[in-house]
């Protein structure tokens, strides 16, 4: 994909992939290049183990954003549906570092402490004795009384969306892309 | 006592009843004391068949009530004209008592009403509390009014200044922020736009109506309409709650209605203050337009300035009361009640400051009080708010009988007309221009189900009472007028809007508990949206909101939050208040020894199964736990209860706390011995404290824990698992520790071998520390140390966790 972005079959390409207007294929390709500094790709500047991808093209940049778009009203419940389970599909992966298919006990102890990086007061073991309990809960709800010899191996995705069953995540996981005007500079 | 069957019903559904009539009845004496006595028979004679069906019990009370008068009577009589009077062995002063006498009366009649209707739930079912209410009102009023006497009207210094402020300070206090802040563009615009709407709108179209509509209203000019407009537009928060707490929408529209009633009321305060003003004034200039506008933002923004003001204060008081942990609650009381009277002091309005104080103190006042004084401040400002509730409605009955009324058709008729039909075009109007910004689009149902709930209550009729007779001639009309459309509202729509919702199949609220899982995938999904924000380079709402969490901790919480609160996160918090309830659950059903059925079975070996091929000694069998409980249970003592010298002040640790707060603590424990196993010569000399123990310890304070330094040389007890358990080989630990056998009955965990080190045993808190296995050496027993640090300390490797006094 050259920089040459504004062909406009590319530009429908993308629109058919992904779902955004032109409008806003040009708004993020802007900031793509403030993001990239002109480059072709961003590079990932973090150490990452595996896992993480070292340099991400427009393509993928616009594919990511495209699980933030807002639900749009004319949908019927089929597309609901599914744009629901894009969304938690992207936030299992997430969670799930290893991309094995299952969140285990380690992945979401990573995950609180993660969470809890932020405070440099909080040590460990309350970061795990919350992970463990929030792996105890999810057990209970997703497989309801267990023995004391079976193993719960770790969240599926089932079980994952078994959680968030409650939750409406199609209105809580969304970003304006409406008003990009007040594109700011990076700080 | 009424026999079985009468009426139909069974003594017990009657029993309420004849308690409402004996309540009202008991108003009588209240009547007759201003000194009807010669009418007394003949008047309750009447009362008597006024009532209903003659029965026993209703006849039988007149003649009490003319017994204690007479002894008065008697009494003046024959001692006329004497210089000395015996010493009256029994006498009546009823003027000195009056007030208060007649004040609970009535707060003694709403309470058996509200009882009553819950009795009875058929009718509750159909019809909400708020118009049941309103007919007992009627019922009262016609009564008093029967029986000769004046009923007193709702008068609006008492109701401005004792009725309103707890149901605000409720609804303030426990505000759900985040749907209110997430959608606080919509409801800002609904409140001032909308009711600037209706005011205008209304008021314009009745000054239509008083000029063609006869002789009687066509002295009514444009400013009295407008005045009048803008009492009536506002949407009532007392009503709105009444109504929609009992059909249990979802949260959005809730908020969106909810939100809107208790934000108009700047609007309401400004509006009205203008008109008033101007009333008298036949030409407005340009300048006074100015001044009003102005005046809006000075009333709003004034509002919300001092309520803050006051929270703040609030909050910095409250971060020093660990020492009278008794008087917590009234300083939240008093102090948003005084931001209350000070925004009224000022004309600005009240509700608003009340509203704002109430969620500025609350997260830091809630970090810095004790769990007691939580819950008191809980079920105070429930019982307060719905007292008042109750006595509004009742009043607003009663007074609809009392007042003098000037009833005319076109006025009354086109006035509630027009309000639905204002209603109606603001909200659609609104919406169409709100949804453009809006990601969650309203939908027809939710705008039908919000013009639907735009009540109007009580502070419309309060504002009309203000009134002043001599400039506003009109007075009753606008009375009668605002009287109707209320009972029309809460009447017709509120009757009908739970059969309108079930059959819309609105959404409902989801009663989902809030589990820890959920709380963690809210948050992960705020620091993803921040950083997709930033992404884009998109300032939104949640740039902001990250801001201003970063500012509240690095700043404002330190200042706030007492000692070393004010570093916890929010999850850490979170975490806490389940395990409190979970503690509390366990508690609750049955007690500590059994297993609660509901609880699932999930334990640590289930997610972590690796445990079990490390484990380094063999389980217990079950019988031996049981020996090793009952011996336990036998030789071990109750911990004495610590009393200081007694006042009345500080409160005594009560038992049930302390064995909650050991459960805590077992549980802690026993969960983390699973993970220390494997790696107790590894882990590093930390604190094992999980955030719920410190925090109990905290929590339950006045009693300082004083830590006993580390002391190498207490008694231990061992128990060999491996070895043939006999009850003998268990050695008679001294007796600060409590009974064991809650931590042996966990529901989840297994048992370990046993090795207890009773530490710090003078403070009686204090829990035992399981060792994966005995003879450890001395660091690892310090490491173990269970007498809980507090939580976040900044020094790792500290061997000696203790708690600062009194904190």
């Amino acid at each position: 994909m050259g920089s040459s972005q504004s062909t406009s079959e590319e530009v429908r390409e993308l629109v058919g992939k992904t779902g955004f207007s032109s409008d806003q294929i040009e708004q993020l390709h802007r900031r793509f290049k403030q993001l990239s500094g002109n480059q072709l790709t961003i590079r990932n500047l973090r150490k990452a183990p595996t896992g993480l991808a070292d340099e991400i093209n427009f393509e993928d940049f616009l594919t990511i954003m495209s699980y933030f778009r807002p639900i749009e009203t004319n949908m019927d419940e089929e597309q609901l549906e599914h744009c629901r389970k894009e969304k938690l599909r992207f936030l299992f992966h997430m969670y799930d570092s290893d991309s094995d298919g299952r969140i285990t006990l380690e992945e979401y102890r990573n995950v609180v402490e993660e969470l809890l990086s932020g405070n440099p007061h909080i040590e460990k073991e309350s970061a795990r004795s919350i992970a463990d309990g929030a792996m105890m809960e999810a057990a209970s709800v997703c497989v309801g009384q267990m023995q004391p010899d079976q193993v719960y191996e770790g969240i599926t995705f089932d079980d994952f969306l078994k959680i968030w069953q409650g939750i409406d995540i199609e209105t809580k996981m969304h970003v304006r892309f409406l008003n990009m005007e007040t594109i700011a500079l990076c700080h | 006592m009424p026999g079985p069957g009468f009426c139909g019903l069974s003594p017990l559904r009657v029993f309420p009843s004849v308690f409402v009539v004996a309540a009202l009845l008991g108003l009588l004496p209240v009547l007759r004391s201003h000194g009807l006595q010669n009418t007394v028979t003949s008047k309750v004679s009447t009362m008597g068949l006024y009532i209903g069906p003659g029965d026993g019990d209703v006849t039988s009370a007149p003649p009490e009530v003319s017994h204690e008068v007479h002894p008065v009577t008697n009494h003046s009589g024959p001692f006329h004209g004497k210089p000395r009077k015996p010493f009256p062995v029994l006498g009546i002063d009823y003027t000195h008592v009056r007030t208060p006498f007649e004040i609970s009366l009535w707060i003694l009649l709403a309470c058996l009403m509200k009882l009553g209707f819950h009795v009875i739930p058929t009718i509750s079912n159909i019809v909400p509390e708020s118009c049941l209410l309103i007919v007992v009102g009627l019922l009262v009023g016609g009564l008093i009014k029967g029986v000769g006497e004046s009923p007193p009207v709702l008068e609006s210094k008492i109701f401005f200044l004792f009725l309103l402020p707890p149901i605000i300070l409720d609804a303030g206090y426990f505000l759900p922020l985040r749907p209110f802040t997430e959608n606080l563009g919509t409801i800002l615009i609904f409140a001032v736009v909308g009711t600037l709407w209706n005011a205008f709108f209304l008021g314009g179209l009745m000054y239509a109506v008083c000029m063609v509509g006869g002789p009687q209203i066509n002295e009514i000019g444009l400013l009295d309409n407008l005045l009048f407009g803008s009492i009536i537009s506002a949407v009532d928060p007392v009503a709105v709650l009444a109504v929609f707490e009992e059909i249990h929408i979802n949260e959005l529209l809730h908020i969106l209605v909810f939100g809107e009633s208790l934000l108009n009321d700047a609007v309401t305060v400004v509006l009205y203050h203008l008109f008033e003003e101007f009333a008298g004034i036949d030409h407005v200039t340009l300048v006074d337009i100015v001044l009003g506008f102005l005046s809006f933002f000075v009333v709003s923004l004034g509002g919300v300035f001092v309520g803050v003001v006051y929270g703040i204060i609030a909050a910095f008081t409250s971060r020093f009361t660990s020492h009278i942990r008794v008087i917590e609650p009234l300083f939240v009381f008093l102090y948003s009640y005084m931001a209350y009277l000070s925004a009224e002091l000022f004309h600005l309005s009240g509700i608003m400051a009340l509203i704002a104080s109430g969620v500025m103190m609350r997260p830091y006042v809630e970090a810095n009080i004790s769990h007691k004084s939580h819950t008191t401040i809980k079920y105070f400002l429930k019982m307060w708010s719905s007292i008042s509730e109750t006595l509004i409605f009742i009043f607003l009955g009663v007074s609809t009988v009392a007042g003098s009324h000037h009833w005319n058709w076109t006025f009354v008729i086109s006035t509630l007309l027009f309000c639905l039909i204002a209603r109606v075009l603001g909200v659609l109007g609104l919406t169409w221009f709100i949804n453009k910004f809006r990601i969650v689009k309203l939908t027809p149902k939710d705008q039908f189900i919000i013009a639907y709930g735009g009540l109007r209550g009580a502070i419309a009729f309060s504002l009309g009472y203000l009134l002043d007779v001599r400039h506003f001639p009109m007075r009753e009309l606008f009375l009668t007028a605002i009287i109707t459309v209320i009972f029309f509202t809460v009447f017709v729509q509120g009757m009908t809007i739970r059969p309108l919702v079930d059959l819309l199949a609105v959404k409902k609220k989801q009663e989902s508990k809030r589990s820890i899982n959920e709380e963690i995938h809210t948050q992960f999904l705020d620091h993803l949206l921040t950083g997709i924000e930033d992404i884009c380079g998109h300032y939104g709402h949640h740039h902001w909101k990250d801001k201003l969490n970063r500012f509240n901790k690095k700043y404002v919480k330190k200042c706030l939050i007492a000692g070393e609160r004010s570093n916890e996160p929010q999850l850490i918090a979170f975490y806490h208040k389940m395990e409190m309830k979970q503690a509390i659950e366990l508690v609750e059903s049955g007690g500590v020894g059994k297993i609660p059925p509901a609880v699932s079975t999930v334990s640590m070996q289930n997610i972590h199964p690796k445990a079990p091929s490390e484990r380094i000694l063999p389980a217990l069998s079950k019988d031996k736990e049981e020996e090793i409980r009952k011996i336990l249970r036998n030789n071990l003592q109750k911990t004495r209860q610590r009393l200081k010298s007694y006042n009345r002040h500080t409160l005594v640790a009560d038992p049930f706390e302390e064995a909650w707060n050991q459960m805590l603590l077992r549980r802690q424990k026993v969960r983390q011995l699973e993970q220390k196993i494997n790696n107790y010569l590894t882990v590093p000399a930390h604190k094992l404290d999980s955030p719920t123990m410190s925090r109990a310890r905290i929590g339950s304070d006045p009693l300082a824990y004083e830590p006993k330094p580390d002391s190498e040389n207490l008694p231990i007890i061992t128990i060999d698992p491996a070895s043939p358990q006999s009850p003998e080989s268990v050695d008679l630990v001294n007796e600060e520790l409590k009974g064991k056998d809650s931590v042996l009955e966990e529901e989840e965990e297994d048992e370990r071998g046993l090795v207890m080190h009773p530490k710090e045993p003078s403070s009686p808190g204090t829990d035992d520390v399981f060792t994966p296995e005995p003879g450890d050496s001395p660091s690892t027993q310090r490491m173990l140390r269970c007498l809980s640090d507090p939580g976040p300390r900044p020094e790792p490797g500290e061997g000696e966790p203790f708690i600062p006094k009194g904190q």
